[in-house]
């Protein structure tokens, strides 16, 4: 494989940044949770890609349990996203200002 | 040219510009569809990393499983409502967009300290992934990851029953008038 290592970590630092973005200005709560799993998928690829630099499969091993909780972490927050649209019929995080003084 | 550095350098861009494009999109079922993109190209460059499994996984549960439950939820909350586009905090997304790029180059200038920018990943991989990719990480899982393993499991069942204690719909207790009006509607 000739591709450096360091290319693979700056794109995932780039597809983490731009998750970071996309969940600091979207006002959607599902299209931030979107831009969360892009994130989530970002450190994967750095993990893959450091397993590959050290010769050794804990990264993959690593990346493999982050998807497992990723799937639970998706599974209870869209539970979480449908029960708040059930309860003031909107997903946008600016309307959820009940804790606001 | 390699093989894996033009594979590399034609799916950088691709996951680039889809990641882009679902920020950019108002509607969150065409944001999913460019999410679904990135993570295909994701799935490639796992391959190219030589990790065929994650490869799989990342298209069977990414891609399949938790793309189409996001689709679901997109569906059932209705797709005709468009995001409401305008900032409410002054300033907010050009110090979201100069945060990002700030951190993209404290990456890249990490990245160069750590492990340089040209260091090529070493040779002698295949002999970590004797026999087989899949084989090899399961003896590591099995082996040296066992407890984790277990605690996964648990963790799963947890939000299995958390999804549905969430997504219930609270079953109202009948009121005595409700009950003589229905009485009254069959008799």
């Amino acid at each position: 494989m000739r591709t450096p290592i360091a290319s693979f970590v700056i794109l995932s630092g780039i597809l983490f940044s731009l998750g970071t973005i996309g969940v600091l200005v979207r006002k959607n709560a599902l299209l931030i949770f979107m831009s969360v799993e892009l994130q989530l998928n970002a450190v994967n690829l750095a993990l893959v890609a450091f397993s590959r630099l050290h010769n050794g499969l804990d990264g993959q091993v690593l990346a493999f349990f982050s998807m497992v909780v990723a799937a639970a972490e998706v599974v209870v927050g869209l539970a979480i996203i449908v029960a708040v649209y059930r309860r003031r019929g909107t997903v946008d995080v600016d309307q959820a200002r009940g804790l606001a003084g | 040219m390699p093989l894996d550095n033009v594979v590399f350098w034609v799916f950088a861009p691709i996951s680039v510009a889809s990641a882009i494009g679902m920020l950019l999109m108002r509607n969150a079922v065409h944001a999913a569809l460019f999410l679904i993109v990135n993570f295909f190209c994701l799935a490639v460059f796992y391959l190219i990393l030589d990790a065929p499994f994650l490869f799989a996984v990342q298209i069977i549960v990414y891609a399949g499983a938790i793309m189409v439950l996001f689709l679901f939820v997109i569906m059932l909350l209705g797709v005709d409502r468009g995001d409401d586009l305008r900032e409410r905090l002054v300033g907010q997304r050009p110090l979201a967009i100069v945060l990002g790029i700030g951190f993209v180059a404290e990456i890249v200038v990490a990245t160069r300290a750590g492990i340089g920018l040209a260091t090529k990943a070493p040779a002698g991989f295949d002999q970590v992934n004797q026999p087989g990719n899949a084989q090899a990480l399961a003896a590591v899982l099995f082996r040296d990851y066992f407890f984790p393993f277990e605690v996964t499991s648990i963790l799963l069942i947890v939000a299995a029953v958390a999804a549905m204690v969430l997504g219930q719909r609270k079953a109202r207790a009948v009121t005595q008038a409700e009950l003589e009006a229905m009485e009254g509607v069959n008799a």
